[in-house]
């Protein structure tokens, strides 16, 4: 190393700054958005009828806004160095409670209910996902038990009691009015429900990047007994963001009521794994303290991308999930022989 | 003498039956550098984690400018610009040094955004790089995590952190342990520099030639208790570990 290299820092700020490409380029962020983008370009390429059209598209966006909503709680939860293995079965159990109880406010079926019912709805899911949420967040934070056993135990106890609530089943009578507008409707050729998760999303970027609340999440998870010494509550940090994840694992149970017109029990078992999945994948550090909502969104996108492709082109889809493994296992060595590289300095 | 900074009489300290501290007494005067010193286990540690509220001593009384004083926790500590340097660093290595120097400590916009917990992230790296120049810390980016620092550069960060908020005293356990040489030269003349600027430093160092070179007063402890205290200026090496090792005491030291 030169010495002019070193800059000593009685300059000016602005020139101290890192500059903005070598910055860019140092991140994971743009590497996986490059993958995706070339993901897109090429089955692009190869089917350009199929794959630019406003359907697809729209499909596309559509199935992806629930998990992406799930997705950016989660970017929370690991980048403490935590992990959040009860996302889909909050969601269902959300999702049925918000059923029934709009259901039962409309005497027996919500079909034909209004905008106080939906909100009533609405209200029930959010907080419904709140208690999980909280649940899991104080026996991580004040019991101190590992993430992966609570949320684990989670897992099991909110899908059971989202059976236990219908006998098992799934709920019907769903409002019109919730699907017509939030659920299957559009906005300049943009699904409604694409909308609310993308507004979830450049919120949750923004509580992460610009606010204290998402410095002292990327504290908490780098040395949180760094975190501690200076002062920061730790476990009151832990618990909201547990509380986060579980509130948003409660709104995209609503979002899939509005979408899927009934409150299904069955298919989210593995919401967990895709959400921690597209996480990772979109250059979260499965150890913490470094990550971003936007490589969340690219992560939760390069799976999607690659299932739909490989459908149009002719693939076989069961190539999808070895695909997106390899992806996924090389992100986290890339990952892991970068903080090796580091550490030893 | 002027009235004592911090004053330590007859603390104790146990380990469910291991007594770490037997009666420690302990002075520090307002802008000295007064060094701390004493072999493995005779309670140096231990006695600084009492002072900065880290721990909490099992007998014995602190008085801090005259007035009786409990330590809760590190913040009350803080809260009377009392700051400690740990051995461990305890930097968040994800972070960048701007951000770790206003850890818990964040400046926020002002108007809606800051009462939304915006922060001020431009404000916080120009103080920061103001505060490490003043500190002599020498770094290549102020924008790059921690990690990607040596290890000197991040010591510079953590004593620079320390030495920003101390408005009174600045505990240092070990800060030049795992420095080379210039670095080293460096932390010294931070210490140097924040005593001339009127706060104290209680330094805990096994290097007696440093600890001759930059203290004012030193202070021996040995098995938990205070055995000798010497003006740097006027004492020796060799008396030094003579205190340390009991070859020699000083009746009035306890």
């Amino acid at each position: 190393m030169t010495t002019d290299e070193k800059t000593t820092l009685s300059t000016l700020p602005g020139e101290r700054r890192t500059p903005l490409l070598r910055r860019l380029t140092g991140a994971n962020t743009l590497w996986i958005g490059l993958v995706l983008l070339v993901l897109v370009a090429v089955f692009g390429a190869i089917r350009p009828d199929a794959v630019f059209q406003v359907t697809t598209l729209q499909f596309l966006l559509a199935e992806t806004a629930v998990l992406l909503v799930l997705s950016v709680g989660m970017t929370f939860v690991i980048i403490t160095s935590g992990i959040d293995l009860s996302v889909g079965s909050v969601l269902v159990f959300a999702s049925v409670s918000s059923a029934m109880a709009m259901n039962a406010v409309s005497g027996g079926d919500a079909t034909n209910a209004g905008w106080g019912v939906i909100g009533f709805g609405l209200l029930v899911a959010l907080v419904s996902g709140a208690v999980w949420g909280l649940l899991n967040g104080l026996l991580v934070a004040r019991a101190k038990i590992p993430p992966l056993i609570v949320t684990l135990g989670s897992f099991g106890a909110a899908q059971g009691a989202a059976l236990l609530l219908n006998n098992g089943s799934n709920v019907s009578g769903i409002p019109d009015r919730l699907n017509r507008t939030f659920g299957s409707g559009t906005y300049f050729g943009i699904p409604n429900i694409v909308i609310v998760a993308a507004v979830v999303t450049a919120l949750g970027a923004l509580l992460l990047s610009t606010t204290r609340f998402g410095r002292y999440t990327y504290a908490a998870g780098s040395n949180e007994e760094a975190a501690r010494r200076v002062g920061i509550s730790v476990r009151g940090h832990l618990t909201k963001v547990y509380l986060l994840a579980g509130t948003l694992a409660g709104l995209a149970g609503f979002m899939g009521n509005a979408f899927f017109r009934v409150a299904v029990v069955t298919g989210h078992e593995t919401d967990n794994l895709n959400a921690i999945a597209a996480v990772v994948l979109g250059g979260t550090s499965i150890f913490g303290g470094t990550g971003s909502a936007l490589g969340t969104v690219f992560g939760v996108f390069i799976p999607a991308v690659l299932e739909k492709g490989l459908v149009i082109i002719g693939v076989r889809e069961f190539w999808q999930p070895i695909a997106v493994a390899v992806v996924l296992v090389a992100a986290v060595w890339l990952d892991q022989t970068r903080r090796r590289a580091r550490n030893q300095r | 003498m002027s009235r004592p900074l911090l004053e330590a009489r007859d603390l104790t300290k146990s380990y469910g039956t291991v007594e770490a501290l037997r009666g420690a007494s302990f002075t520090a005067y307002p802008g000295e550098v007064v060094s701390l010193i004493g072999d493995n286990g005779a309670g140096k540690s231990t006695l600084v984690k009492c002072l900065c509220g880290v721990e909490q001593p099992t007998g014995g009384t602190l008085l801090f400018e005259g007035e009786p004083l409990t330590l809760g926790s590190p913040n009350d500590a803080r809260d009377r610009g009392i700051e400690t340097v740990f051995q461990d660093l305890a930097v968040a290595p994800d972070l960048d040094p701007a951000a770790n120097m206003f850890l818990g400590r964040e400046i926020l916009k002002p108007g809606v955004l800051g009462w939304l917990g915006v922060l001020d992230k431009k404000a916080m790296r120009r103080q920061a790089a103001e505060h490490f120049t003043r500190f002599g810390a020498t770094l290549q980016s102020i924008d790059v995590p921690i990690a990607a620092l040596s290890g000197g550069q991040r010591q510079s960060v953590a004593v620079a952190r320390s030495v920003a908020w101390a408005s009174k005293l600045v505990f240092m356990d070990e800060p030049t342990a795992a420095l080379g040489v210039v670095q080293r030269e460096r932390v010294l003349e931070v210490i140097k520099r924040v005593r001339d600027e009127g706060v104290a430093v209680v330094l805990i160092s096994h290097n007696m030639p440093e600890v001759l070179s930059v203290s004012d007063r030193v202070e021996v402890l040995r098995l938990g208790r205070r055995v000798a205290r010497f003006t740097a200026a006027e004492t020796t090496v060799e008396e030094l570990v003579g205190a340390m090792t009991g070859a020699l005491s000083q009746e009035d030291a306890a």
